[in-house]
């Protein structure tokens, strides 16, 4: 069994700080990490290899730095990794990328493709979808369990209020969620391994197979309107009252907003 | 020269650091009160390959080298002085002696297990006599047919009674003096092998210390490690690597206390502002900032030279002496600047100060070390 995961690198938000003078986020220091899902999606490929067997890729696109999170894919024991990058796929939104990383995929074999939901900088959870559909295969997403059996997979998805159950048969592309579980840590090994012993492909422009209309910034048929910082909420104000005087309180402070 | 550390050795790091942070430092303050052995942490550090980074992949180890070690006991031991020394007593004490000095058949059967983290590995030099002077030697071991028969007693040894295999050192030939020393490798469960006191200690409380006795206790004579009588020269080396392993100890308690520190200057206000604005405390800050990297610089290099170089006792050595005395010096100044916080177990640099205490003890004390060293030049 074959299967694919693609990773994004993306800062680790939780460190990100907001400049508070022009509102802009505050990179630089900042440690990259894998994108939670994506490592969730990553551990469930590895379980599977554990389990009955599977070759493991990671593929991303990205800048040159992003080999780093290729490589922590393969000390985590990922087989082999790709790495999409040129100039030319740069200021993708999600159509150019999900065209650019199904040229990618569309080079390898596989019988299942694991995405993230989202990424944490970007938020869109289209990308996994984009590309089930340039592939023309079928999409579950939302997995918050993965089962193999046979040449189907089985997949808990999270919905709102309930849990879908979902069959489909190989080859199809799984959205990862960060709660399927708990990543496991690279090993030193691991890590030397690969540095040292193992390879990062890189894909550039030209070894992609896909239309310049549907690549980097020109083929990204998002505009982005207007982009602000969050307005940062003042601390509430905690009150201990009992019942009437509580309810009088509530009612006073209505008041003075002019809700009432 | 590059100072430069290359890309797996960061990533290694990054990996050591989040897990001291997410695994470790949550149980540093309960394993210090308890006195109890983290089992669920040497598990997995064991199934994480933590227990053998510089040994060769052949034997299970994680093929590694000692710059990767030290630093995983140096990130180790930012948050907990127990854990680190953990690793670095199994590593270099308990598996490098196999490795450096064991058969192919030794290195199957006892190297492999330590190195893949399956066992847990211990060493016995120490004697109630034989401290510093560790030629005083009392255990003796007879060769009676296919077995040597051991009798007498070692203490302080780290692992003591959670390891399962033990470099014990005793006398086959009291006549030579050193050169009747010889080194065995002891199995747990060994008829004649038990534990003694565990000791109460100032710091690394939850590591386990005890007394091994061994009565009429036969091991098999291929167990005899390398050479009869070549024990002493195995010890001492063996603890040239030991050193470098507690003098990444030292290192990571130093920094531990510094970056506790520095958070905390930062917080705690006293006449209207917080303490990192006084003088006193930015200098103290910048001067501990600079010890600290000096003993890192040292500590790296002797452990490039251990992989490098034939001999490596002064750098190791030199290491061990200027990494723990900084480390006791920090962390006392570092509890300091936390005023009465500091002296109690609410914050970390407490336990920190009473852990840095051993490094300058262990595996040679400072004076051991200045002797070394000085041997070396005059």
């Amino acid at each position: 069994m074959k299967i694919v995961v693609c990773i994004k690198q993306v800062p680790d938000t939780n460190e990100v700080r907001l400049d508070p003078v022009t509102g802009t986020l505050i990179r630089d220091g900042v440690p990259s990490i894998i994108n939670p899902d994506d490592k969730a999606g990553l551990e469930a490929a590895l379980r599977i290899k554990d389990e009955i067997g599977a070759e493991v890729s990671v593929l991303s696109m990205g800048p040159l730095q992003a080999d780093t999170a290729l490589r922590e894919a393969l000390a985590m024991g990922a087989d082999h990794a790709y790495l999409i990058t040129d100039r030319a796929f740069g200021g993708a939104d999600t159509w150019a990328t999900s065209s650019t990383l199904a040229a990618g995929l569309a080079k390898l074999d596989y019988d299942l493709i694991i995405t993230g939901r989202q990424a944490i900088d970007g938020d869109t959870a289209q990308v996994g979808p984009q590309i089930a559909e340039h592939l023309g295969i079928p999409n579950i997403s939302y997995a918050e369990e993965i089962k193999v059996e046979g040449d189907s997979v089985v997949v808990k998805r999270q919905y709102e209020d309930r849990y879908h159950i979902v069959k489909a048969k190989m080859p199809c592309l799984i959205t990862a969620l960060s709660e399927l579980n708990e990543p496991r840590y690279m090993t030193p090994g691991g890590i030397f391994d690969a540095y040292r012993e193992k390879e990062v492909v890189v894909w550039t422009r030209p070894d992609l197979d896909i239309d310049d209309s549907n690549i980097g910034l020109k083929g990204s048929p998002t505009r982005v309107a207007k982009s602000f910082p969050k307005s940062v909420k003042p601390a509430g104000e905690k009150v201990v009252l009992d019942g009437a005087e509580a309810a009088e309180y509530i009612v006073g402070k209505l008041k003075e907003k002019y809700v009432l | 020269m590059d100072f430069t550390l290359s890309k797996e050795h960061e990533m290694a790091r990054t990996l050591f650091r989040d897990f001291a942070q997410k695994e470790v430092k949550p149980l540093a303050q309960e394993v210090d009160e308890t006195e109890e052995f983290p089992r669920e942490t040497v598990a997995k550090m064991q199934k994480l390959g933590f227990m053998g980074i510089p040994m060769p992949k052949e034997y299970g180890g994680q093929g590694c080298d000692t710059l990767t070690y030290v630093m995983c006991v140096e990130e180790l031991a930012k948050v907990c002085g127990t854990t680190s020394v953990i690793v670095s007593a199994h590593t270099s004490l308990g598996s490098d002696p196999i490795k450096k000095f064991g058969t192919p058949e030794q290195k199957e059967k006892f190297l492999k297990p330590l190195a893949s983290g399956e066992k847990l590995g211990a060493f016995a030099l120490t004697e109630p006599n034989a401290g510093t002077d560790a030629s005083g030697q009392q255990t003796k071991a007879v060769l009676d047919g296919d077995e040597y028969v051991l009798n007498g007693s070692k203490i302080f040894s780290t692992n003591g009674k959670e390891a399962d295999i033990y470099i014990v050192f005793a006398m086959t030939d009291k006549s030579k003096g050193n050169k009747g020393i010889s080194a065995f490798i002891v199995e747990k469960g060994t008829p004649g092998f038990s534990f003694g006191t565990k000791e109460k200690k100032m710091g690394i409380r939850g590591s386990s210390t005890y007394e091994l006795i061994f009565t009429d206790c036969r091991i098999p004579k291929e167990n005899l490690l390398g050479q009869e009588g070549k024990g002493f020269s195995y010890a001492m080396q063996t603890l040239d690597g030991g050193r470098i392993g507690i003098a990444a100890q030292a290192l990571g308690l130093a920094e531990g206390a510094l970056e506790s520190t520095i958070a905390y200057v930062k917080e705690r206000k006293q006449f209207g502002r917080p303490i990192s604005k006084f003088q006193n405390t930015q200098f103290q800050i910048a001067d501990m900032a600079v010890k600290v990297e000096a003993a890192k610089q040292l500590v790296y290099k002797a452990a490039i030279a251990k992989d490098t170089q034939k001999r490596y006792t002064v750098e190791a050595a030199m290491a061990k002496l200027y990494a723990a005395e900084v480390a006791m010096e920090v962390t006392t100044k570092c509890v300091q600047l936390h005023g009465g916080y500091g002296y109690t177990r609410e914050y970390d640099v407490e336990r920190m100060m009473r852990d840095a205490k051993i490094t300058e003890i262990y595996e040679g004390t400072s004076e051991v070390q200045r002797m070394v060293i000085s041997g070396s030049l005059l």
